[in-house]
């Protein structure tokens, strides 16, 4: 047995699992039409490759990736593209976003593919930039664009960790899949493990899941794959987010803002490692997801669902119940509202959860803290919510940060205990997204300042090579009146300045030379006034983070207010 | 429901409070027995001015009612302060410390959550203080005195101050346990002899050992539903037991057994139910330790040498005004980051 590492806190809310588990996994009908958001991933929103009217094969390249992080995507199907609009999205932020509308024509005709038997044959970097082009991004929620992970950081890595956890309650699409899919699982866990380097490989299954820790067992077993374990992790949320399943498989505790990697550790989701075995094996690109869909419905199950599908059209072959007050995307403990049941399946979209009254009855008043630490005794980032929650609602912004607010996960586990029934991720969402504000703020600033220093030191050299080429002009003069050496120069220089008097015998070179030195010390000195720039490195992923995170920022924010304002006293 | 988490545990501010008065119910039952229902007096009286003080400063600071009276906090602090005075105590004596209670040292701090001092321990400082005589005279417990009162002389005193017949105060009442045990040695009395003496049972006074025996079984019901962490109960009552032993095996004569001091006033109602105030006392689980650590150092201290009969209300409120220093000396390391200071 291997030796597990507990982490700090979490909670056991009902799993609510067995309604959807039990059926296998169904297709999705062909929907009347997909919406399909051009930014799905983190990063860089994809560049739309079509034009309205044209009519596209399933698979083709409909959004091209731009820039560093960026991620591809594609028609889920054949059909005509009838708009290229802004329109509500399922993402956390609400806001709407550029999104391609098909039409499908029902012929469901696939593109050129080209599958291949032996990707061990391919270059690395040819196998990242097919997962780029296959739009592979992390199906776990967080989207982040899967070849980006997948750099052997000088040989490094020791653990390959695989996400089955799926700790959430209600989610099962991760559970249904291991159970279906095992071996394309692993093969894909293979082709990452080498695109890694890395030695071993984890999978860590919460053991609530026991058919699917046998069905990935036996594929492992079947399949031959050496260095490579199915673990059963205990049951708590939240085991299956990836620094705690990394902190309970091998010990390691990843700290806000540091890259696993570098600790010998990458993490995926099982489903991430589904797709990249079907986009390097078979070609196919990712248009399609395993997703839960349950809640107030009359057959909650799983079903496999083009990217695009609107969820509407998804909750009805559910058997949709009255009473359905709106739909959750992901679990209740860190899912979102959605702003649409016409907003598209997205890459994302692990779970859609038909909300209730009876399901979720609406929050109960808010009392004040009263400090008991409940909050402190369950978070997994060992936080004290209770302080956090106090500098948030104070807006002592600078004290939040030193209480550490950023290596807040947002799993939600103190607002699920607290007796006083305080949203206190709430809080920190606000928090969180006045410092990226105010950062935001200063660094508008700093370019202003670097703009203006720019133009300074422009002015600055103008005026020497002006004073340069003045004094050129007087050399020339005194050198015509060489034979007159003792007469007094004119001060060549402007007051304050003054370097002439001491020129009695003046060497006209020396002259000269103290202008431009003159010149020069005071560019020095303008220099040398310019404060250091802010030079905070900032890798890929975190300028991903933050760009990803302004975008959700203008919503979180005023419906953050809004919530903190009525929940004041 | 516009954001998660969309579910909550069913838990909530009223239900912890009830729990914690759940738990006061064996001790009350021994006080009770020992010393006649003269306390269920008290713990009513001192109930219904909570709520009335509660209700009044809810209204004067426009805050909501009804959810704040639910909260059961006004309760906690009316039942703590009631067992806190003497079982026999005029009317106005539960009044008056339970209005100060809630009114001053509760609501003018801001309410539930935001009072510095444990209101209860403010209300009993401020009666001691001001009424030093009614606080010190305790009912002698039922079988030692001569005359003991039935409930009907009880209520009389309570509310109208008469005793029947020529009966003085004195007759029916005598100082605590633990005073008799200070004033004895005050006058070079030795431990022996003074325990010798018919007010004290097996380990400390008669009465007292067993109401505080009911505060230890009840602590341990709060600490077996998580309503509170063992660090405040343990190392308060290790720091009192290792402070007076210290003390004890140097001059047993003049010091006495550390058992006598856990069993011994409100050594057991403060381990468990005035301390471990969430509001009032540290949120670390360092910062708990040091804190009771203080205040049973200090309990000791103002026993000994102090002045008042007992020393867990000062403690209690000395440390109390500790706790935003000790809270911001103790932040524990967070996840990923305990190699670093």
């Amino acid at each position: 047995m291997r030796q597990l590492h507990q982490f700090h806190g979490g909670v056991h809310p009902d799993t609510n699992k067995t309604q959807s588990n039990s059926k296998p996994i169904a297709t999705a009908a062909l929907p009347s039409k997909l919406v399909i958001p051009l930014h799905q991933h983190v990063g860089h929103s994809a560049r739309a490759v079509v034009e309205i009217g044209e009519r596209v094969k399933k698979g083709q390249l409909i959004g091209m990736p731009e820039g560093h992080v960026s991620s591809a995507v594609h028609a889920s199907t054949s059909g005509t593209i009838t708009a290229i609009d802004m329109q509500p999205v399922a993402h956390p932020s609400g806001l709407p976003e550029l999104c391609i509308t098909l039409i499908p024509d029902g012929q469901d005709e696939w593109t050129a593919l080209e599958p291949c038997d032996s990707w061990q044959s391919i270059p690395h970097t040819d196998l990242r930039h097919r997962l780029r082009n296959a739009g592979v991004a992390g199906l776990g929620g967080a989207v982040f664009p899967s070849d980006m992970k997948l750099y052997a950081h000088q040989h490094k890595i020791k653990t390959l960790v695989l996400n089955g956890a799926e700790c959430e309650p209600y989610i099962t699409c991760d559970d249904v899949l291991m159970r279906e899919r095992a071996s394309e699982i692993l093969q894909g866990a293979e082709i990452m493990r080498a695109l890694l380097y890395a030695d071993e490989v984890l999978i860590g299954i919460e053991d609530n899941k026991p058919e699917a820790i046998a069905a990935m067992r036996a594929a492992v077993t079947a399949g031959q794959h050496a260095r490579m374990e199915v673990v059963a992790v205990p049951t708590i949320y939240p085991g299956g987010g990836a620094k705690q399943l990394i902190r309970v498989l091998t010990g390691i505790e990843v700290a806000a803002g540091v890259r696993s990697t570098d600790l010998g550790v990458q993490c995926f989701n099982v489903g991430t490692a589904y797709s990249t075995w079907r986009a390097i094996r078979h070609s196919e690109p990712l248009i399609s997801r395993i997703l839960t869909v349950t809640g107030n419905v009359g057959l909650p199950q799983n079903f496999e669902a083009l990217i695009g599908t609107p969820i509407t059209e998804l909750v009805a072959q559910a058997k949709l119940l009255p009473g359905t007050t709106g739909y959750i995307m992901g679990g209740p403990m860190m899912g979102v509202l959605l702003p649409s049941d016409q907003a598209g399946v997205v890459k994302a979209t692990n779970c859609i959860i038909a909300a209730s009254d009876k399901l979720f009855p609406p929050p109960k008043p808010v009392l004040p803290c009263i400090r008991c630490t409940r909050c402190a005794d369950v978070c997994p980032a060992e936080l004290q919510p209770q302080d956090l929650y106090w500098y948030a609602r104070a807006k002592n912004l600078t004290k939040a940060e030193d209480y550490h607010l950023f290596d807040c996960i947002e799993c939600g586990a103190c607002s699920y205990v607290c007796p006083s029934n305080i949203p206190l991720v709430q809080y920190y969402r606000f928090a969180k997204s006045e410092i990226w504000a105010q950062e935001a703020g200063k660094k508008a600033a700093d370019a202003a300042r670097e703009r203006h220093e720019f133009r300074e030191s422009r002015i600055e050299r103008e005026k020497r090579e002006k004073a340069e080429k003045l004094a050129a002009k007087e050399k020339a003069a005194l050198a015509a009146k060489t034979e007159k050496p003792v007469v007094p120069l004119p001060n060549p220089l402007p007051e304050g300045e003054g370097t002439a008097e001491s020129l009695r015998e003046p060497d006209v070179d020396d002259i000269i030379q103290l202008k431009i030195q003159a010149a020069i010390d005071h560019a020095k000195q303008q220099a040398a006034a310019v404060k250091p720039k802010n030079t905070e490195q900032l890798t890929p992923q975190q300028i991903a983070e933050i760009n990803d995170i302004e975008s959700r920022r203008a919503r979180i924010r005023g419906v953050a207010q809004a919530s903190v304002d009525e929940h004041k006293e | 429901m516009a954001f998660s988490p969309f579910i909550t545990k069913p838990a909530s501010v009223s239900q912890i409070m009830l729990h914690v008065l759940l738990a006061l119910i064996p001790g009350i039952v021994f006080y009770v027995w020992f010393y006649g229902p003269a306390i269920l007096v008290s713990i009513t009286l001192a109930s219904i001015t909570a709520l009335a003080t509660e209700a009044l400063m809810l209204k004067l600071r426009n805050r909501p009612i009804a959810p704040f009276l639910k909260d059961n906090s006004a309760l906690l602090t009316a039942w703590l302060l009631a067992l806190s005075i003497p079982p026999l105590a005029p009317w106005w004596l539960v009044v008056v410390g339970t209005m100060f209670a809630i009114g001053i040292a509760k609501h003018l701090y801001g309410g539930l959550g935001s009072n510095p001092f444990n209101p209860a321990m403010v209300g009993y400082a401020v009666l001691i203080i001001s009424f030093p005589a009614h606080m010190t005279h305790w009912l002698t417990p039922g079988g030692l005195g001569d005359i003991s009162l039935n409930f009907s002389d009880q209520l009389n005193y309570i509310f109208q101050g008469i005793l029947p017949g020529e009966l003085k105060l004195d007759a029916v009442t005598m100082a605590t346990p633990l005073d008799t045990l200070k004033t004895q040695l005050h006058m070079n009395g030795q431990i022996n002899t003074i325990l010798g003496m018919p007010i004290y049972g097996y380990l400390a006074g008669v009465g007292s050992e067993w109401v505080s025996a009911g505060f230890l079984l009840g602590g341990l019901y709060l600490f077996a539903q998580r309503i509170i962490s063992w660090h405040i109960p343990a190392v308060f009552l290790a720091t009192l037991l290792f402070a007076a032993g210290i003390f004890h095996l140097v001059d047993p004569a003049h010091y006495v057994a550390p058992l006598f001091h856990l069993f011994s006033g409100a050594a057991m109602l403060g381990a468990f139910f005035i301390l471990t105030d969430p509001v009032t006392s540290p949120t670390t689980p360092r910062g708990r330790m040091i804190f009771a650590f203080g205040a049973g150092l200090l309990t000791y201290l103002i026993r000994v040498y102090g002045g008042f009969p007992d020393g867990v209300a000062f403690a209690t409120l000395l440390m109390n005004i500790s706790v935003p220093l000790i809270d911001a000396w103790t932040q524990p390391a967070v996840f990923g980051r305990k190699d670093k200071p």
